[in-house]
């Protein structure tokens, strides 16, 4: 299907949707939203551009393949699960750290990390599984 | 104001809801069956903006933000499939 209005729209949507999936992202520790939706909405965008594109551009428009994506998402979350068991909590305590100058304080956390992982892997399942139910 | 413009408002949503889905049980081909979901789904971002209005509660914003985004991609792939039935 190599309809030009998809092919126009799919290049407006996506950075939209890629934004729109950082917001919900960073947001997800204190209001509705996080990793999981995160990820879908950034898989959606790229499944958005593989109807457009086919299914070849979508994946060379992905830096990196979709499985590398999930097992680096599954690091990064237990890195983040891990990263208190060196200060002695236990597993998955949530640490947090103030960053920046006092005016601009920044308060940074393992959940944020763990959200992260959370999305790579809802990416890499998602779009593993679209792309290889496509080739078929 | 907003008390009676809110419940006429859901009304009209939940008759068109209906209609569509009349359509969408109906439907003799794929096509308008696909086409009355895409109907669905736009009532629903209606549905829950109203309710957003409705209930203050700006979190409901963010669903219908999704699903406005995310819905035509069904019909998309539908149509991508009957596309490639023929």
């Amino acid at each position: 299907m190599s309809s030009s209005i998809l092919r126009t729209a799919a290049r407006v949507l996506m950075p939209l949707l890629v934004l729109f999936a950082v917001f919900l992202l960073v947001r997800g520790h204190n209001d509705p939203g996080g990793g999981f939706v995160a990820g879908l909405v950034i898989a959606v965008a790229f499944v958005l551009l593989m109807f457009a594109d086919g299914v070849e551009a979508a994946r060379r428009s992905l830096p990196v393949s979709p499985w590398h994506l999930l097992g680096s998402g599954l690091l990064v979350a237990l890195t983040a699960g891990l990263m208190p068991v060196f200060v002695g909590r236990p597993f998955l305590t949530a640490l947090w750290a103030h960053l920046g100058p006092e005016r601009w304080d920044v308060l940074v956390g393992t959940p944020l990390l763990f959200d992260i992982g959370v999305c790579f892997v809802v990416v890499g399942v998602v779009l593993t599984m679209t792309f290889s139910l496509v080739e078929d | 104001m907003l008390e009676v413009v809110l419940p006429i408002v859901l009304a009209l949503l939940g008759l068109a809801l209906l209609i569509a889905f009349v359509r969408l049980w109906l439907g003799p081909t794929l096509p308008d069956r696909v086409v009355s979901m895409d109907l669905i789904a736009v009532l629903t971002v209606g549905v829950i903006v109203t309710a957003s209005a409705g209930s203050g509660q700006r979190a409901l914003l963010d669903a219908a933000f999704v699903i406005a985004l995310v819905g035509f991609m069904g019909t998309v792939a539908y149509a991508w499939y009957i596309e490639k039935e023929r």
